[in-house]
């Protein structure tokens, strides 16, 4: 496994990082806060993207995709961070996408997939029901009813929830909430009766919504998947969009640290440049060496997903090392971000603000470090 | 493509009849191989098995063929690396003149002087030591105060070192003296090679508080050394010795790394790994009963995982330049990783890693302990942890430097 980007890579990356930079700059974030935007993102930046293929990158050709696989989609998600560009990639993509393609029988997949690579189709995955990520730990229930499932109960942290034309919700076929058997996975229509959708307005400005699911009647049609057998398809989905959103993080501590060492540089007090300070100096060397690791664990993770050889251990084991350190690291950084740039940090005026918003909103996305510590350990066998 | 296939077999089949059986098992310390005059050789499979590396120059895979390397490209090397994994092989011969003197010798070194020294460090006939730190040249390494004087065609050096590891059974040093004392610190040091026989050099091993003595006090009391043992240029020393710090910090990283399976190497024992320590101590069955420290080693893992990738994109990025700045980052961060690897493991094994001596404790676990103690050296030895960070404040994000701005040195 190769620790440096390919040729062809890093191509991608620099388009992908002057797209961003032209295209998606901080200002267009904070132009969809004021004015308080429907959708959560720009609908012309997102086209663009569609155009430049980002949707499809790593979804196989024969649904419409480019196949150029996780570390090219990686390397996108990196710069959206640099420049905190919201966009359906996480929730349509990274999620749905890759719950579809781990769960979907082929007519669905022939069907749907294509429409998310050409921007037709937005998706959302309900999993979550408390304020903690656990995707076992399912209680809405999900029950057979001549040709139909009647699914009740609530999901938390939707993202694009309020947005997506279908729905992909895990629900309760069997056993108690926290057994991982018994989950299945349901494809519904966002308009679908007895399904309501209320966004709910966080931190980082982004688009998630709450679900309530009131007696929703859908045709057994819309189970993806076997009945009690989704969680190995979930779980294979969550780990592909763990290590993504983890890709984007490191996009977003970078971009940070880079703006934390310019303003040492620039801010003068006591006559010298604040750089100079040693106890400043080593905190930043700290943080450099931090980030060094964060890039060779997200960079690990991806090329994981992309060995044909790995196994679902694996990817499950490089997913929570990616998403706990790029959490843990994300959270110092972002902090440092305000502490070092002084009272100018804390002003609204100031973007810094925005990437330790995002930050917290990241880290709790999917499981924070500490989750993803327990899963490591769990996976380690101790 | 196929010429490195080629090349995997037949280095496959040749490690097949010429590693011994005991050189495929975990290395015990009393084992390492640091050559030298004096090698003992407590097992005599060590002594093959290094007199085999060393006539194919796989003891350095990546020096010249003409001074007795290997010659071998880096692809090449990473295939010998791979193949002497697969059957565990152990380390042929450890050595300064190897992770230190020798890329800096092939390097800076004239040809003959690299004719003299270099097939010797690749046999492992000589065994080298460092003179550097002295005893008011710690961290301020440039304010060396050894003194070297040329007299007719030969230097005499008169001073101290401190800190010389394996002085007392080394058989040459490469050493920072000061040749000039009229100019700015950096400007007038030399960097002599001489043999550790020479009259007016004695050594005192030190005893440290993990109870061994692998540093020295190195005194030299007019030392006479040709003055063709100069390497690189009068007064030009210190990048040279710079150069050398990079390829030690390179090699002291390493100590983060996690050697074989587990955090400390081997796969069967109980101190193997900090899960298996922690669990065996509390005598847990299928999960660590202890949340917080499930959760401190599981953070050491990733960190430690994510530090081996880390060191590997380094090399490869690298694979043309050699060492760079980032091996002070690597130092730094190793080291803390094994000091935190050794904490974890006495709040793993509790009151029987904390054992000095005696049948009350397994030796595996008295190892532990001294291990443990060893380990506090690390982020001070090859440059401390704040010298790194300075490093990497000033090289690498290219902070300003106080000192200049105050108009010091």
């Amino acid at each position: 496994m190769a620790m440096v980007l390919s040729e062809d890579q890093q191509l991608l990356r620099d388009s992908a990082r002057s797209f961003c930079q032209d295209n998606a700059p901080i200002s267009v974030m904070r132009r969809l806060r004021d004015g308080k935007s429907e959708l959560g993102y720009d609908e012309a930046i997102w086209q663009q993207m569609i155009e430049l293929g980002w949707p499809g990158m790593a979804i196989a050709e024969k649904y419409g995709g480019f196949e150029f696989g996780y570390t090219g989609l990686g390397l996108v998600l990196e710069e959206t961070g640099r420049t905190l560009a919201s966009s359906p990639l996480i929730a349509s993509v990274l999620l749905g996408a890759s719950l579809l393609s781990e769960a979907g029988d082929e007519e669905k997949k022939s069907q749907l997939l294509p429409q998310i690579v050409n921007g037709k189709l937005r998706l959302a995955v309900g999993v979550d029901e408390g304020p903690h990520h656990n995707p076992s730990r399912v209680a809405c229930t999900a029950i057979k009813q001549g040709a139909e499932y009647v699914l009740t109960g609530a999901k938390s942290f939707v993202l694009d929830g309020h947005i997506a034309g279908k729905l992909i919700v895990a629900a309760r076929t069997s056993g108690e909430p926290g057994s991982e058997n018994g989950i299945s996975l349901f494809l519904l229509e966002a308009g679908c009766q007895g399904l309501q959708i209320q966004r709910t307005q966080m931190v980082d400005s982004r688009n998630a919504a709450n679900l309530v699911l009131d007696q929703v009647r859908i045709s057994e049609d819309s189970l993806l998947g076997s009945e009690g057998a989704g969680f190995t398809a979930l779980d294979a989905a969550l780990d592909i969009a763990r290590i993504g959103v983890a890709s984007e993080m490191l996009g977003s501590v970078q971009e940070v640290f880079q703006r934390i060492v310019e303003y040492l540089k620039q801010r003068e007090q006591f006559g010298v440049q604040i750089g100079a300070f040693q106890a400043l100096q080593h905190r930043a060397a700290e943080m450099y060496s931090e980030i060094e690791l964060c890039k060779s664990a997200v960079l690990g993770a991806l090329r994981c997903l992309d060995n044909s050889s790995a196994t679902a251990k694996d990817r499950a084991r490089m997913a929570s090392l990616a998403k706990a350190k790029l959490s843990e690291v994300s959270e110092r950084v972002s902090n440092e971000g305000i502490q070092m740039h002084g009272g100018i940090g804390m002003t609204d005026e100031f973007d810094i603000g925005f990437f330790l918003k995002r930050a917290r909103v990241a880290q709790q996305f999917l499981g924070d470090a500490s989750f993803h510590r327990d899963r490591y350990a769990t996976l380690h066998n101790f | 493509m196929l010429a490195l296939e080629q090349f995997r077999d037949s280095t496959r089949v040749w490690l097949e009849e010429n590693c011994p059986p005991s050189m495929r098992t975990p290395m015990v310390p009393e084992e390492i191989v640091w050559g030298g005059r004096n090698a003992d050789f407590t097992n005599p499979e060590s002594k093959l098995w290094l007199d085999r590396m060393a006539e194919k120059g796989w003891t350095c895979p990546t020096w010249p063929a003409e001074y007795g390397g290997g010659g071998l490209s880096s692809e090449e090397a990473k295939i010998l690396a791979e193949e002497l994994a697969r059957i565990n092989a152990r380390i042929a011969l450890t050595s300064f003149g190897i992770s230190m003197l020798g890329p800096v010798l092939l390097e800076y070194g004239t040809h003959e002087q690299k004719m003299e020294h270099i097939p010797k460090i690749i046999r492992g006939e000589i065994r080298w030591c460092q003179g550097y730190s002295e005893p008011g040249s710690g961290s301020d390494l440039a304010s060396l105060g050894t003194k070297a004087t040329l007299e007719g065609d030969e230097y005499v050096v008169n001073g101290s070192k401190v800190w010389t590891s394996y002085a007392d059974k080394a058989d040459w040093i490469f050493c920072l003296v000061r040749t000039d004392f009229e100019v700015p610190k950096h400007s007038g040091i030399s960097f002599l090679l001489f043999d550790m026989k020479s009259e007016g050099v004695s050594t005192k091993p030190i005893q440290l508080i993990s109870g061994s003595s692998p540093f020295c006090e190195t005194f030299f009391d007019d030392v006479r050394v040709p003055a063709a043992n100069l390497m690189g240029r009068l007064n030009e020393g210190w990048s040279i010795a710079k150069r050398l710090l990079q390829h030690e910090r390179t090699m002291i990283s390493g100590f983060g790394l996690a050697s074989g399976q587990g955090d400390r190497g081997g796969t069967t024992s109980t101190t193997a790994s900090l899960e298996g320590a922690a669990m065996h101590y509390r005598e847990d069955k299928d999960r660590l009963t202890d949340p917080a420290l499930r959760d401190q080693i599981a953070q050491f893992k990733i960190d430690s995982e994510a530090f081996a990738l880390t060191s590997q994109r380094s090399s490869e990025e690298s694979k043309q330049g050699g060492p760079n700045a980032t091996s002070s980052m690597l130092k730094y961060y190793g080291c803390e990783l094994n000091k935190r690897r050794y904490e974890l493991f006495l709040k793993a094994m509790g009151s029987q890693g904390l054992g000095w001596e005696g049948d009350e404790f397994e030796a595996e676990e008295l190892q532990v302990t001294r291990e443990w103690l060893r380990s506090k050296a690390n982020s001070i030895e090859g440059g401390t942890a704040e010298v790194q960070l300075n490093i990497v404040a000033k090289r690498v994000l290219g902070l300003p430097d106080m000192m200049s701005l105050a108009g010091k040195k």
